[in-house]
């Protein structure tokens, strides 16, 4: 029956435009009801502390809105309070408040409307304030346009008060009208009407009232002619004067539906204040009637229905017969077992009672009991020193570090007392890590070493007791420009010979530390060697690709000019053999400065070594063929090359003291060749990378050699070809290595610009090993170009050291 | 040619290991069961020897346990019980689709439930093995106990764990066990002797937890399962070596109770009394009162030459450890509410004092503030609003450093509001060579009974020949002069002297040629060593060369400790000059 109107402008036709009156008592609840719901959601709102409904268009919605949401609520509040005499009284105010109150909000020019209102009669005045407020809150509208309608309403007003016998709804006296409209108007109808239906003066339908507060009207009637708004022409005064004149003031309320003030009946009142108390709207009504069974509970003797009991009820159930004997099925096979019995051991017991201490499983032997966690330190202290807190950089580096890197696992902080103390956020990781690592970690035993590092050190017989050997620097040989590469000692000691890279040849006196004498060469020295016969005075200096004999005439006059006859007694054979080499007498300036013989070789020497008579000269030469080595005969000048075969490249050559056989170092070998024999005795392995220098111990048995990389290696000849002992003393390549011709020491000159002197005992026992002890670490020679020092020897008599370094000095050690 | 061809990897370490997984087919587990099992067990994986040939000479990164320890899980009855309660989830878990309730009951009434003592007993034979390894399930069972009761685990296990630790508390005061204690940034650890044992134990502060999300809580409730169990029949040894009653009773106003509640008077019974035993107040009711304190004296043996000594000196040290556990007799501590009680109180207790606090801050409280006797009021406030005479107000540190030391420290430095001294970690044994810090030397000479005035004094002169003479020690250090440095420093230092002796007198010939001839000597000797090093083998120059990093390392540390401190030190008295001067002007 009712009537949607969606859009309020259109006009709406009516299906069924019924005259629509019933019975005074229904309409009137529910029309009552609404409006309690109305305003006791008024008085909720103002309980909730929510402000008023704001006056004007958009408030009155609200309020219309809350009032039908918390009305509810608030009328079962109200109900609570029991105030329900006076509550009403109250609300009126403000009902007539936020009546009062829209004429003014709206207005945008209230002056003028009200100007033009006061002009016209009572009756048009209302209108005119309705009509112009209306016009203000629509659309701006023209006053042209304003005034056409309102002709138009103005003349639709006597329409309606013409209508208001037949549609009971009157505009302008309200309580008069309402009271009359109540009067039911065709008792047929009212006998086919439904009590449902509601009192269909406005026919809007069910819709939002609020869509209607633009418009002068509040709806259509039956007739489908507009409901139009009630006149709001009171003010203030004439409202209390209203309030305190009437004594049914209270009891007046607004119907919303067509906008006229109703007065509420005696029976409407009581039904509120029934409502406010929370109790039944009808008052006949008896909650608290006494209950009535409809059957009773007690058993009768007759049954209920007449049929006769089932089979089932006297024969035993099948399927229950079945489910026990599954149930015994199960029984017996064991599917189902008896509840447990309580366990009657207490929790905790002592388990303890009875120790066998013997008894270790076998697995215990491989046991690892876990490492307990590290204790803590001062630095993991809340208030540690202030040494152990961590600096910026320390900070910086610490985080930076990988969480197990770090020597610590968290950040030593300091604080000023317990209470600041926060908790620590990774405690729970620790203990998980230490879980992990109880059962995941594979544990190892591992043999700490628990050494003392002094027991580690060998224990050599003391240096004291292994003296005489050189232990302090006693004379430095100044002279040379350049590095020294070679020096040399006279057989009897007084002289030493020393070749270096200025192009000369010094010779010293030993004692004095004087320069006695220089010969200028034609090229670098690479190797001096002075020859060992006692008998002969005589220096063989490689320089270039030449072998120069110099006669320094130092010795005695008659061993001096013995050797000059030595070698003037040379007369040239008959026919001249063959050589490799040729052979220069010097004469002339040459002569003078020493020079007696010039052994030209088409190759750069690089080492020259005299046999142990002074007779033979072996020289190296830097080619990569079979004439590396070659043999001189002084006295017959005669000279041969050895060797059919290269075995690499040759790095120096030494004749055995005593027996006649030629040690040939190679850069990874060292050859012992049988002179007579012609033939290869023996080849020694050094293994090392490489060989640099070769010495013989003067009783023939025991080579020592240096090497590149750093190692001097003591061959036995007796033993084996392997090295006997690697010595790794030095820090670098070793240069020269040197055997004392009477004491048990050797040297070793290196780089590192150091000279260690050891001592090397060699027993004549064949079944006692050589006794290998460093003595002594000269240091003296400073470094130059990364070279130290460059070559050592011995006195002849003394325990005394030579050494020849990149300094340009030639040192004694003593 | 005859015989069996020998193949490889049939014989030897390849046959005593097993990898993971083929362990785990073998016992037929699933790898949490096999897990869980390796927990309970206390089996772990091993690290062979050769690990490629036991790998059968692949290089992949595995796991190896020992066979035998396999073969050892073999038998072990819980592997049928993880079997069986497979199959009882299996059997639920249908019951439970199918709607059987009957089933489901039935089910649930015989769940299967293993116990862990058999594995105690076998893990730990004798009774020290147990206490050997409880620092473990100390800590750990402490920081379940802390746990909120919801989420993470079981409430059981929580209020378990809580149960146990309250116990073993309460046995490491009635024993006086408690040795040292030590508030660190982690949490507070407290190491006791038990039966000789050593035990050590860390708590958390009494924060919430921020429960981590990359920590398997189950790995540790397996944990905290196994330890439970042994910190239950632990804590049983414990009581009755004191004869105490196991499940513990409170002595004196407990008694009451238990005339109203005969079964009720066993402090767990109830809540209320797990809560009065934590709070650690009252002491525990004994099976039998001792008749007297009998004291365990120990029997004159005619002292013989050389044991005479070492026999004093245990005797002594029998007589400190007596006098530490009287520590605090006679003292009445109260306990501020902002100081955490717990601690406080446990500490206090095991080293004889009285403690109380605040009825409102926990039950237990035996005194109150207003008490006159109280000697002793920890705070941890700046300041005492309204002091009462009569009693050291001091903060809880003076507590932790006093029982630490061995003896009461002068409250002085403790008063609240005042810079405290540096807290100092008693698990610290200095090391000869290692940086002691200049509080432990003044802490150890007020051990040794000297006064704390003079101390300072002549600790700051210490100091400050220590770090010169750990400058020395670098100097040194350059020049990898190993061994004899002190002999060094010694004759540095007495040089340096003369030296100044020589600007200010003048030189004396004979003295210097003395010393001269000892130099030399010296000299003499550390050449030998050196030349004595060169000689050695190229493996043992290697060990020597790595031990002797090590130490030089530590030296330098230390001198980078002392060297931090110097500075500080310096700072400092240049910021209290600043101020004087401001003072001043």
């Amino acid at each position: 029956m009712r009537i949607l109107s969606s859009v309020p402008r259109k006009r709406v036709s009516f299906a069924q435009p019924r005259q629509l009156w019933r019975s005074r008592r229904y309409v009137s609840r529910r029309r009552i009801l609404s409006l309690i719901r109305d305003w006791t959601g008024r008085v909720g709102k103002e309980r909730r502390g929510l402000p008023a409904p704001l006056p004007g268009s958009g408030a009155r919605n609200g309020g219309n809105m809350a009032g039908a949401r918390g009305g509810r609520r608030a009328g079962m509040e109200a109900g609570a309070r029991a105030r329900t005499g006076k509550r009403p009284a109250e609300q009126d105010p403000e009902l007539q408040e936020a009546g009062s109150s829209e004429e003014p909000s709206p207005f945008t020019r209230p002056d003028l409307s009200q100007s033009a209102a006061d002009s016209e009669s009572d009756s048009s005045d209302s209108e005119e304030s309705v009509f112009s407020g209306l016009e203000d809150s629509g659309s701006d509208s023209s006053e042209d346009d304003a005034s056409s309608i309102e002709d138009g309403k103005s003349r639709n007003i006597p329409k309606i008060t013409q209508d208001k016998s037949q549609a009971g709804a009157t505009l302008q006296n309200t309580k008069e009208a309402s009271n009359q409209s109540q009067e039911p108007k065709k008792e047929d109808e009212y006998a086919e009407d439904s009590s449902d239906e509601e009192d269909i003066r406005n026919t809007v339908g069910n819709v939002p009232l609020e869509w209607y507060e633009d418009f002068p009207h509040i709806g259509y009637d039956l007739d489908g002619k507009r409901i139009y708004k009630p006149l709001r022409s009171r003010d203030e005064l004439d409202r209390f004067l209203d309030k305190m004149d009437d004594p049914d003031y209270w009891r007046t309320v607004q119907d919303k539906m067509t906008g006229q003030d109703m007065k509420l009946t005696d029976e409407q009142v009581a039904l509120v204040q029934r409502l406010q108390k929370g109790q039944f709207g009808d008052a006949s009504y008896d909650p608290y009637e006494p209950a009535l069974d409809f059957f009773s509970g007690s058993v009768m003797i007759h049954p209920v229905t007449n049929r006769p009991a089932d089979k089932r009820s006297f024969i035993p159930s099948l399927i229950e017969k079945e489910k026990v004997s599954r149930m015994v099925h199960a029984i017996k096979m064991g599917w189902i077992q008896p509840r447990r019995p309580k366990d009657s051991i207490p929790q905790y017991y002592d388990l303890w009672a009875h120790e066998d201490h013997n008894a270790i499983l076998g697995r215990h032997k491989m046991h690892v009991p876990a490492p307990k966690l590290a204790l803590p330190g001062h630095a993991e202290s809340y208030n540690p020193p202030p040494e152990y807190l961590l600096s910026e950089e320390e900070r910086l580096a610490w985080e930076q570090q990988e969480p197990g890197e770090r020597k610590l696992n968290f950040l030593p902080r300091q604080f000023q007392c317990l209470r600041a103390v926060p908790a620590y956020s990774r405690f729970i990781h620790e203990r998980f890590e230490r879980c992990l690592d109880l059962y995941l970690c594979p544990r190892q035993r591992k043999m700490r070493v628990n050494v003392d590092p002094e027991d580690l050190i060998p224990k050599l017989p003391k240096p004291r007791d292994l003296q005489p050997f050189p232990t302090t620097q006693s004379m430095v040989y100044r002279g040379h420009s350049d590095l020294v590469r070679c020096l040399s000692v006279s057989p009897n000691g007084h002289w030493l010979a020393s070749g270096s890279d200025d192009h000369s040849v010094r010779l010293w006196d030993v004692y004095a530390g004087r320069c006695l004498k220089t010969i200028p060469v034609s090229g670098v020295v690479k190797s001096i060697a002075w020859n060992p016969n006692p008998a002969i005075c005589l220096v063989a200096v490689a320089v270039g690709d030449s072998v120069l004999l110099l006669n320094p005439g130092l010795a005695d006059q008659q061993v001096a000019s013995s050797t000059d006859q030595l070698l003037s007694a040379f007369s040239p054979p008959e026919e001249p053999a063959r050589q490799p080499v040729e052979w220069q007498e010097a004469s002339g300036e040459e002569r003078e400065q020493g020079l007696r013989l010039q052994i030209r070789h088409h190759k750069p020497v690089k080492q020259v070594a005299w046999h142990g008579r002074g007779d033979y000269l072996a020289s190296v030469v830097a080619a990569a063929e079979h004439t590396q080595v070659l043999m001189h005969q002084v006295s017959r000048r005669r000279s041969q090359s050895p060797f059919r075969r290269s075995h690499g490249q040759v790095q120096c050559v030494a004749f055995h003291p005593s027996r006649p056989f030629l040690f040939v170092a190679s850069q990874r070998s060292l050859r012992l060749y049988h002179l007579l024999r012609q033939e290869l005795t023996k080849k020694l392995m050094p293994n090392c990378k490489w060989v640099s220098s070769l010495a013989i111990h003067p009783q023939g048995d025991n080579v020592i050699c240096g090497s590149y990389d750093s190692k001097l290696i003591w061959f036995d000849l007796d033993l084996s070809t392997k090295p006997y002992k690697v010595l790794r003393h030095h820090k670098k390549a070793l240069r020269a290595v040197a055997f004392h011709p009477k004491y048990p020491l050797f040297a070793s000159g290196s780089d590192d610009g150091s000279v260690i002197v050891c001592h090397g005992m060699v027993y004549n026992d064949l079944l006692q090993n050589p006794l290998l002890v460093p003595v002594k670490v000269l240091k003296g020679h400073t470094m130059h170009r990364d070279l130290g020092v460059l070559d050592v020897s011995f006195h002849p008599t003394q325990p005394w050291l030579f050494s020849s370094g990149a300094d340009g000095t030639l040192r004694l050690f003593t | 040619m005859g015989g069996l061809e020998k193949k490889k990897y049939e014989r030897g370490s390849a046959t005593n290991y097993i990898t993971r997984n083929k362990a785990r087919k073998k016992l037929q587990l699933s790898l949490p069961d096999f897990r869980r099992l390796c927990i309970l067990k206390g089996i772990y994986p091993h690290e062979p020897k050769h690990k490629k040939k036991v790998n059968k000479g692949s290089t992949a990164p595995r796991t190896f346990y020992l066979l035998k320890d396999i073969k050892f899980l073999l038998h072990e009855p819980i592997v049928n019980k993880f079997r069986d309660y497979k199959v009882f989830v299996r059997k639920l878990r249908k019951a439970y689709g199918k709607s059987e309730w009957n089933t489901v009951e039935r089910l649930k009434d015989n769940k299967p439930a293993y116990k862990l003592d058999h594995i105690i007993k076998e893990r730990y034979p004798t009774f020290i093995d147990a206490l050997r390894d409880l620092d473990d399930a100390l800590s750990m069972c402490f920081l379940f106990s802390t746990f909120p009761r919801t989420g993470k685990c079981h409430v059981q296990v929580i209020q378990l764990c809580r149960r146990l630790t309250v116990e073993f508390l309460n046995y490491i005061i009635a024993s006086r066990s408690l040795r040292k204690v030590f508030l660190s940034i982690k949490g507070i650890y407290y190491e006791a002797e038990v039966l000789g044992q050593p035990i050590v134990w860390i708590t958390p502060y009494a924060f919430s937890h921020n429960h981590p999300t990359d920590v398997d809580y189950r790995v540790m409730a397996t944990f905290t399962e196994f330890y439970t169990t042994l910190l239950g029949f632990v804590n049983f040894r414990l009581y009755q070596t004191l004869n105490l009653h196991y499940p513990p009773k409170l002595e004196g106003p407990g008694d009451k109770d238990s005339k109203d509640q005969d079964e009720g008077a066993y402090a767990m019974d109830s809540e209320s009394c797990l809560e009065k035993l934590s709070a650690l107040s009252a002491s525990l009711a004994r099976v039998m009162v001792p008749v007297t304190e009998e004291e365990v004296e120990m029997d004159e043996f005619p002292a013989d030459g050389e044991n005479a000594e070492q026999e004093e000196g245990l005797r002594k040290e029998r007589e400190a450890q007596e006098m530490h556990k009287k520590l605090f007799e006679g003292l009445k501590f109260f306990l501020n509410r902002e100081v955490p009680r717990e601690a406080l109180a446990f500490i206090i207790r095991s080293f004889g004092g009285d403690v109380s606090w605040d009825k409102s801050v926990c039950i237990g409280a035996t005194y109150s503030e207003n008490e006159p006797s109280i000697t002793h009021h920890i705070v941890d406030r700046p300041t005492q609003p309204n002091p009462v005479l009569g009693r050291y107000y001091v903060q809880p540190q003076w507590v932790f450093d006093s029982v630490n030391a061995r003896l009461r420290l002068p409250v002085e430095e403790y008063f609240p509001g005042v810079l405290l001294p540096p807290h100092l970690s008693p698990f610290v044994t200095e090391k000869e060579g290692d940086y002691v810090p200049p509080e432990k030397q003044k802490l150890l000479a007020l051990q040794r009974g000297e006064t704390p005035g003079y101390v300072n004094e002549s600790e700051d002169e210490d100091s400050e020949e220590d770090e010169e003479g750990e400058s020395d020690d670098q100097e040194e250090e350059e020049e990898e002069e190993e061994g004899s440095e002190k002999e060094e420093e010694v004759k540095l230092k007495v040089m340096e002297e003369q030296r100044t002796q020589g600007k200010k007198v003048g030189v004396t010939m004979g003295t210097l040629k003395l010393e001269d001839k000892h130099r030399l000597e010296q000299e003499e000797a550390n050449e030998a060593k050196r030349l004595a090093i060169m000689t050695m083998k190229k493996r043992e120059k290697y060990l020597y060369d790595k031990i002797m990093f090590g130490k030089r390392r530590k030296v330098r540390e230390a001198n980078k400790l002392a060297q931090k401190r110097k500075a500080h030190d310096e700072a400092v008295k240049a910021e209290k000059k600043k101020n004087k001067k401001a003072r001043r002007a």
